[in-house]
């Protein structure tokens, strides 16, 4: 085995690093938590100029999938916004892989733009984790189809320009038989968006849709085969396209924190012997974490479908970081329940954040549980549960 | 970026899978106790020249690699073969390091003599707790800061101590004990050498997590309750779903390890950079590894063993020998919360190296206990 990254894909990570250090400001940071969307167009803007965006496409261009790895990586381990662009790059990545020539110039190049966002539009208020079950109805009507539903979990939908939408075109069939995705305008007339607020800082939304007509041009895949294409979408976003190394800037700030704080027994924190393990354990979880990541980058730039070992990453990454918050902001006392810009707060308010944000990764994209089933079905081949 | 093994490491897998199949295995584990060793099977491992492979060919070994050592010590595990081969591999490694390496002679190479390796300091002129002490010949341990070697004793097997993973432990005295290497290279030489076992003995617990999840998922799959198998069971199915992320991520961190270990021989500085996740030093990668891999043997014999109901601890089924050594190896170097306080020592003392230098001040000499200068 060689971990090293080899000589191209070292170069790149350079060029991200020098690109953050230019655009990454306070600015930009400050901006994201303070309006709930973690998604930034000049940020975005500027990675497209800089020619880093086409490489952020899964399946797109040269690039390879460790180097997508990379990309996301260094955008979450530097804290930047990019919730919004990880949504954007792997629709982007859909329509690459399974779209018309009609999607690839209406949106797939404007994607490329980083002036343009997707959200996804597949949980519902009814079906969440069972999203196969989902009733948002398309039917026909000449070349066009008429849309009705609600999508739930919409993020990032007051800010795109289209949502990937699954719907049910045939309730007649078994339930992942009927279903069809589409990419939909967001401008278009019978779309409503209302704002659902989170305990963490990042906002989200509810979408209702309601008589949208939308032409047949804008359906992605088959008609009845829209589990294929959420196949292929999943795959994408479970692994490498961030969401694997959270807890990486968590050790910086507890660290940065621990460094100053006085600890009650003397001394400053840092020298709390219980503290230490478990920086330590926090060290080594983001190694763990980081190796299961690369591992599902390395299949898939081998030519695999990296769907388990992507579950497999998503499950420790995500629960390792629950918990290693759960450590700190105990061991921060008060102060580590003090917001950004309280006199006080402990690392600046960042143990708060973390400890507001870790619930929400062990859910959205997959919960635990359901990526559990995964592994206990597909890897361990254990009888199907449900 | 590469993470197949090479095609020399797959055929070091498949012989040596064949090899402990056929030689090992739980039930010569059980045979063996409670001393834990299979002399029958440590003859027979003479024959594939396995003893003296990790040393470089000019000293006379067949110069395999940490990683390859990493691959036959992850299928020892896997059959919990009881031979001391990590031990008296990494001891040959250290001989053959030293400036005469004369200790690491033919006999040693061939493993017709067995050393091993005391892994904490020698207290009061004792080694205690040698890991494979009840069976080796000779001796390498650390007394102060000389690096000796016992001679070997006729009453070797008198001096087992009954343990939990009926490993074949022993104290071992020194007295006679003659000095290899004194001074810092002589406690740096220990160091790396603890660092291997640290390594291989990683590996060997990938292997035991490994064939315990096997072990488990197979008895779900046949064991019947309520008239359907336990493991259509979810409650059940999400204990054992746990784990494969798990063993691997210690797989993965465990080949790092070596591939860093295999890069310092080769002259290679490793980096420590905790902010960044970027690590590649070989001390920090080897006590992690070692950490990672004792949590996922510890959880995975303990998950299978609990699926196994009321058979899991019998004597009959095979998961409690898996079990018992799991824990015993996990824990018979330290207690892994030391161990992640001292990893935290070098994470933090580097760092603080690092901003000191980048603040054009002198580098403070940190202290390992608090990583403070």
């Amino acid at each position: 085995m060689d971990f090293s990254l080899g000589e191209r894909t070292e170069a790149f990570r350079v060029e991200v690093r020098a690109f953050l250090d230019e655009h990454l400001t306070a600015d930009v940071i400050e901006r994201m938590h303070a309006s709930g969307t973690f998604n930034d167009k000049d940020f975005n803007g500027a990675l497209a100029e800089a020619g880093l965006l086409a490489g952020a496409v899964p399946g797109y261009g040269d690039r390879d999938p460790i180097e997508l790895y990379v990309l996301f990586n260094e955008l979450e381990k530097a804290g930047a916004p990019y919730d919004g662009l990880a949504v954007t790059m792997l629709v982007a990545g859909v329509i690459h892989a399974m779209g018309t020539d009609f999607h690839h110039t209406e949106v797939l190049e404007r994607l490329l733009t980083g002036e343009f966002n997707c959200c996804l539009g597949y949980s519902e208020p009814d079906h969440g984790s069972d999203v196969a079950a989902i009733t948002t109805k398309a039917v026909r009507d000449g070349d066009e189809w008429v849309i009705d539903g609600q999508k739930m979990w919409t993020t990032m939908a007051h800010e795109a320009d289209w949502v990937i939408l699954l719907t049910r075109t045939n309730p007649d069939v078994p339930k992942h038989k009927g279903l069809t995705m589409f990419l939909v305008p967001m401008g278009l007339p019978g779309i409503e968006v209302q704002p659902v607020p989170t305990m963490a800082s990042e906002r989200t939304n509810a979408t209702f849709y309601s008589g949208v007509r939308v032409g047949d041009e804008w359906r992605l895949g088959e008609v009845d085969g829209g589990w294929a294409v959420m196949g292929v979408a999943l795959a994408f976003e479970r692994g490498v396209m961030g969401g694997t190394n959270p807890a990486v800037p968590l050790l910086n700030h507890v660290r940065n924190w621990a460094a100053e704080a006085p600890s009650p027994d003397g001394g400053t924190m840092l020298d709390d012997p219980l503290l230490r393990e478990r920086l330590a354990r926090t060290a080594m979880a983001n190694q763990v974490s980081q190796l299961l990541t690369l591992r599902a980058a390395w299949i898939a730039a081998t030519g695999g479908l990296p769907g388990l070992e992507g579950s497999m990453a998503k499950l420790y990454a995500t629960e390792r970081y629950q918990q290693a918050v759960g450590w700190f902001q105990q061991m921060a006392g008060a102060e580590g329940l003090l917001s950004f810009g309280v006199d006080g707060a402990a690392a600046d308010g960042w143990i708060d954040y973390d400890g507001r944000h870790s619930p929400v990764v062990t859910i959205y994209g997959g919960t635990t549980e359901i990526n559990r089933n995964n592994v206990a079905e597909r890897h361990l081949g254990l009888p199907r549960a449900r | 970026m590469d993470l197949n093994l090479t095609e020399d490491q797959e055929t070091i897998c498949e012989v040596f899978a064949a090899f402990f199949d056929g030689e090992t295995g739980p039930a010569r584990a059980r045979s063996a106790e409670p001393l834990g060793f299979d002399a029958t099977a440590w003859e027979r491992l003479l024959e594939t020249g396995a003893p003296g492979m990790g040393v470089a060919e000019a000293v006379g070994g067949g110069g395999a690699s940490l990683a390859d050592l990493a691959v036959v010590a992850t299928e020892a595990g896997s059959r919990i073969a009881p031979l001391p081969l990590v031990d008296h591999i990494v001891t040959t490694r250290l001989l053959a390091r030293l400036a005469d390496p004369s200790a690491c002679n033919d006999d040693v190479l061939a493993g017709s003599a067995i050393v091993g390796l005391a892994l904490r300091p020698a207290t009061r002129g004792i080694a205690r707790t040698v890991p494979n002490g009840a069976v080796a010949h000779r001796v390498v341990a650390l007394d102060g800061d000389r690096l000796v070697i016992d001679q070997h004793t006729d009453n070797l097997l008198d001096a087992h101590l009954a343990n939990h993973g009926c490993l074949p432990l022993a104290h071992r005295d020194l007295a006679d004990a003659e000095t290899l290497a004194e001074g810092p290279a002589a406690v740096a030489a220990h160091a790396r050498a603890v660092d291997e076992w640290r390594t291989l003995t990683a590996a060997t617990l990938v292997g035991m997590a490994r064939e315990a999840l096997v072990l488990g998922v197979n008895y779900v799959k046949e064991r019947e309750q309520f008239g359907r198998p336990v493991g259509s069971f979810q409650a059940v199915q999400h204990l054992l779903a746990d784990l494969p992320g798990l063993i691997d991520g210690a797989h993965l961190l465990t080949a790092k390890a070596a591939w860093a270990g295999d890069r310092a021989t080769a002259g290679i500085a490793g980096t420590l950079d905790v902010d960044a996740n970027d690590v590649t030093d070989f001390p920090v990668l080897a006590a992690m590894s070692l950490v990672a891999a004792g949590e996922a043997a510890v959880l995975a014999t303990d998950r299978s063993l609990h699926v196994h109901g009321g058979y899991g601890f019998s004597e009959e089924y095979d998961i409690q020998l898996y079990y018992r050594r799991a824990r015993a190896l996990t824990w018979l170097l330290d207690d892994p919360a030391r161990e992640c306080r001292r990893l935290a020592g070098m994470f933090l003392a580097a760092d603080d190296n690092r901003l000191a230098a980048s603040a054009h001040h002198d580098s403070p000499q940190a202290n390992p206990e608090t990583g403070r200068s």
